[in-house]
């Protein structure tokens, strides 16, 4: 075997590349996620533009080397624009061939694939339900194949440090870590400094995975197996302090941001629920800020509980996905009767029931409009990027204390589970949120409507002389008796309403990227803004004319959004759903949205919705869009 | 103390609204006896908040000029939380029924019990589903015959106040519509209590139910039906007061003073008793055949930290160690770049 020195004489050449993806798949206890996190920060602190997809079964351990238990972190990193973790995967790292089997498909031809070849024993085969043996019957012709003795390799390496061969083995993942920061030329200093952090108080285990780290590292130099290691540029990406950020995360902090900017005391009432728990963590360790975070015995007493603090004046909110968003229904409709404002966030997943829980889709929206027994709107948020997380925060909460309402969040798996780069706000920038609480007992009347907004005054209990009472009977206008008169009922039916399509006069107008009119506008909502972004930037590279929308605001919709559809010959709306925004569109302004519908926990690969929009360009315009161009 | 607190009424805490209730339920006995007590508490009108869900008792917010939230079925507890856990310094008060609170709400009921968050639960027990017209209740006898249950009912009833001694409970009692003193006295009794209060008044439904309770509250047969616990007294009741309650073993018996037993062979009541087995034991004693039925104070633990200080105390404690929470540094905290 060569020495280190004698590899750094013949360093293989350094080859300029613009970006790449990396995928790191093992089992659930193979440490994927970390050293997936791991690489994606060192590259974030290059200055890489990035986009992570964090992918996981939501058994917390399947049984080891089998198919279910496989988990997988991918990373796509730029020098340039980044909008998607990347359709394909240039470097595969496996460590089981249960792992190689389930993401062999993704792998580029002529792709890097590293395996740890240590588990390819007869018993790693079956349990993966592989006749043959990959690395020997041809199957992998295509590709780069590096076979890498990770657990040997490793031991090896630890061997002075007197660990079991269990703790031992557990380091292999960073040992395959330590090649693709050689494979990439990065320095593996932020890793030391989170390893030592996070091993604070078991030295040895930092040393452990150091030393793993460092191993595959000096491999790759050593052997010489790699002919080429790549360099990518720092992405020029808008001046500013940036960090890398995932949209669970970043809708905690929009939360705390947004109670201090209203001077309010933030209330959350949660159940433990995936993919929405994490914030339910992040904003538990908020306590410094004031925040009160109440893990409540089920998801009815999570949001009846933060309406009880919104009565009391706090800034108040519950998270959830689907099967918890199902069981607060009718709490929500508590909130839209009383007017108080909550924000209710819903980290949508695969359904129906239990469904997918780790796998991600935007199929509660129909849910969200309308899932209420009677005439219940509720104003919808939905955030497009993970960093926009932090901004939807800010605004659900704004709406919801300018208009006494509940208003609902619809962020997904992807979204809150995938991170990017993202530029830190001078928190100077940020407007503060006007709150009023009413205190003049004079003329005091609970459903009085503010005649801009139509907000009821937020009359809290403690303060003297505007004791009232309010709940889910039906109340006079202006009074807020009870009142069961027909004409009454009517009027406040159509009061809330109105008071959600006042809204409307706080959405921006949207102003479609790509062309401004042209053959085809795509509207979409949620997360599948990375990679609409990267079809339409391609697509227009191509020489058609698209447009793009991506609605932030969903009820009420955009007021200029009919006005724009019409200046385009078709209208295309992806959704990992059945086609529920297209319903809705259809619906509103009878125009003929072509839906295009992926329902597999997955998002949308670039090259899916080039393929489509190519396809609904060649249709032809007959007949298709409203104006029929 | 602040010596600005108005005198109030019992006129301040009635509304305007026309009560709703059928002519001659148990709800309006219990409207006044609380109506009574409010203003004897020393507590500013604008710091009683009333929560109910849904029920015939749930009504009651709207006749209290109080803060008033007349919530969803079964869920007053959680809301009450919320208010409670953002304001402590309110005085949260729950009204709601044996449907409300043990069916539909069960879940809510024995978590707010066991958190020991300071509010007081006002229990209706009625034995009946009054405002949907008559279906059997978790609280309804076995076998009983309503509308939804025209051969009997094959559901074992819940005892209400051994649920809550199972919740741990710090502060559990009885009362009865009819019984106005007692119930006053009781409702002082959990004002005073720091944390949760459960308190099952025994309330006739007499459209539903006639005669829920009637062979224990008709006034010849009180005495003999029901023994009265005062903290640091024998269990003593019967007509002529010649009856009393002590331990054998394990178990309770009932036993006829005089003849070789006097009042130092009781039990004597302990309401901070910590044993739960105590407290249980008074709670199911109803259940035994030739027992009466228990009122007053059972339990009465008034040394358990509530829940809002606990969370109220935790951020305190957050923030004297970290410091105040900067914000600009949470954006900025973990890995940060610059990019010129």
């Amino acid at each position: 075997m060569a020495t280190i020195t004698d590899a750094v004489e013949s360093k293989p050449k350094r080859q300029v590349i613009e970006r790449a993806v990396v995928r790191f798949c093992g089992d659930s206890g193979d440490g994927m996620q970390i050293s997936g996190s791991q690489f994606t920060n060192t590259v974030a602190l290059y200055g890489n533009d990035l986009a992570t997809f964090p992918d996981f079964p939501a058994e917390i351990r399947a049984p080891a080397g089998t198919l279910p238990g496989v988990s997988g972190f991918q990373v796509q990193f730029s020098s340039s624009d980044v909008y998607t973790p990347g359709d394909a995967v240039d470097v595969l790292v496996a460590m089981n061939p249960a792992a190689l089997k389930m993401n062999i498909k993704d792998l580029k031809k002529n792709g890097i694939l590293i395996v740890n070849s240590d588990s390819f024993g007869e018993n790693d085969l079956r349990k993966a339900h592989q006749a043959t043996n990959p690395l020997e019957d041809h199957s992998l012709d295509a590709y780069r194949v590096f076979p890498v003795q990770l657990e040997r390799l490793t031991q090896t390496a630890l061997e002075e440090l007197g660990l079991d061969a269990k703790s031992m083995n557990r380091c292999k993942n960073f040992f395959a870590l330590g090649m693709c920061y050689w494979l990439y030329n990065r320095s593996m200093d932020h890793t030391y400094r989170w390893l030592d952090d996070k091993f604070k108080n078991k030295p040895l285990l930092a040393e452990a995975n150091k030393r793993a780290m460092k191993a595959g590292y000096s491999y790759c130099e050593a052997t010489e197996a790699f002919q080429v290691s790549y360099e990518i540029p720092p992405a020029k990406l808008a001046p500013g302090v940036y960090r890398n950020l995932s949209g669970n995360q970043a809708l905690a902090m929009g939360f705390v941001v947004a109670a201090q900017k209203a001077g309010l005391q933030l209330f959350l009432g949660s159940y433990p629920i995936t993919p929405a728990s994490d914030i339910l963590h992040e904003l538990s360790g908020y306590k410094n800020f004031g925040v009160l975070t109440f893990q409540a015995e089920d998801e009815i007493a999570a949001i009846t509980s933060a309406i009880g603090a919104a009565y009391s004046g706090a800034l108040a909110m519950t998270t959830t996905s689907g099967p918890g968003m199902a069981l607060k229904t009718e709490a929500m409709g508590l909130a839209v009767a009383v007017e108080l404002p909550i924000v209710v966030c819903d980290i949508q997943r695969g359904g129906p029931s239990t469904g997918l829980p780790t796998k991600t889709e935007q199929a509660d929206l129909l849910q969200a409009m309308f899932g209420r027994n009677s005439e219940a709107p509720i104003p919808i948020l939905a955030p497009s990027t993970p960093g926009d997380c932090f901004w939807i925060a800010l605004e659900a909460s704004r709406i919801a204390l300018k208009y006494m309402v509940p208003v609902i969040v619809l962020s997904d798996g992807y979204l809150a589970n995938g991170a990017e780069p993202w530029r830190i706000p001078n928190l100077a920038e940020i407007p503060q949120i006007p709150v009023h609480f009413v205190t003049d007992p004079q003329g005091f009347l609970p459903y009085k409507r503010d005649p801009q907004t139509l907000a009821r005054p937020w009359a809290i209990p403690g303060t003297p002389g505007l004791e009232h009472r309010i709940g889910g009977l039906e109340k006079q206008d202006v009074t807020g008796n009870v009142n069961y008169e027909p004409l009454n009922h009517e009027k406040m039916v159509r009061l809330r309403a109105a008071k959600v399509e006042a809204i409307g006069q706080d959405v921006p107008d949207v102003v479609p990227a790509g062309d401004p009119d042209g053959d085809l506008l795509i509207i979409g909502w949620g997360s599948t803004y990375g990679s609409i972004t990267a079809a339409l930037k391609a697509q227009r590279a191509a020489g058609h004319r698209i447009g793009h929308v991506h609605l932030r605001y969903l009820n009420p919709l955009p007021r200029n959004l009919g006005q724009v559809m019409e200046r385009y010959s078709k209208v295309l709306v992806p959704e990992m759903n059945m086609g529920q925004l297209s319903m809705i569109l259809r619906a509103k302004y009878l125009v003929d949205a072509e839906g295009y519908n992926k329902i597999q926990g997955q998002p949308f690969k670039q090259a899916e919705l080039e393929a489509k929009i190519e396809e609904v360009l060649s249709y032809g315009a007959v007949g298709t869009g409203r104006n029929g161009r | 103390m602040s010596a600005t607190v108005p005198v109030l009424t019992k006129k301040d805490f009635q509304t305007d609204q026309e009560v709703r209730w059928c002519p001659g339920c148990g709800d309006y006995a219990i409207l006044s006896a609380v109506q009574s007590v409010f203003p004897e508490l020393g507590i500013p009108r604008e710091k009683f908040v009333v929560v109910s869900g849904i029920g015939c008792s749930s009504r009651f917010p709207y006749y209290m000029n109080t803060f008033g939230f007349h919530t969803i079925h079964g869920r007053a507890p959680a809301v009450a939380t919320g208010i409670k856990v953002a304001h402590p310094e309110l005085e949260v008060w729950v009204a709601t029924g044996d449907g409300d609170s043990l069916s539909i709400g069960g879940n809510h009921t024995i978590h707010m019990l066991r958190r020991n968050v300071g509010i007081k639960v006002l229990m209706f027990n009625n034995r009946i589903y009054g405002l949907t017209k008559g279906q059997y209740s978790p609280t309804s006898e076995f076998g009983k015959k309503t509308k939804s249950t025209p051969f009997g009912s094959g559901a074992r009833p819940f005892n209400p106040l051994a649920l809550a001694i199972g919740a741990e409970t710090t502060f559990v009692a009885r009362s009865v519509d009819v019984m106005q003193q007692h119930l006053k006295e009781t409702l002082k009794k959990a004002a005073a209590h720091k944390g949760a209060a459960y308190i099952e008044i025994l309330q006739n439904c007499n459209i539903f139910n006639d005669g829920a309770w009637q062979y224990l509250t008709e006034k010849d047969a009180r005495s003999e039906h029901i023994v009265q616990l005062e903290h640091g007294k024998p269990l003593i009741f019967g007509k002529n007061r010649d009856k009393g309650i002590r331990m054998n073993g394990l178990d309770l018996e009932v036993v006829q003073l005089g003849s070789g037993v006097s009042e130092h062979d009781l039990l004597i009541h302990d309401e901070q008793y910590r044993n739960p087995a105590y407290a249980f034991l008074l709670a199911k004693m109803e259940e035994m055949p030739g027992f009466p039925t228990p009122i007053g104070v059972l339990r009465s633990w008034n040394d358990v930290p509530r829940y809002e200080d606990i969370m109220a105390n935790q951020v305190k404690d957050v923030v004297a160690k970290r410091g105040a929470g900067d914000i600009d540094k949470l954006l900025r905290s973990g890995d940060t770049w610059e990019v010129r």
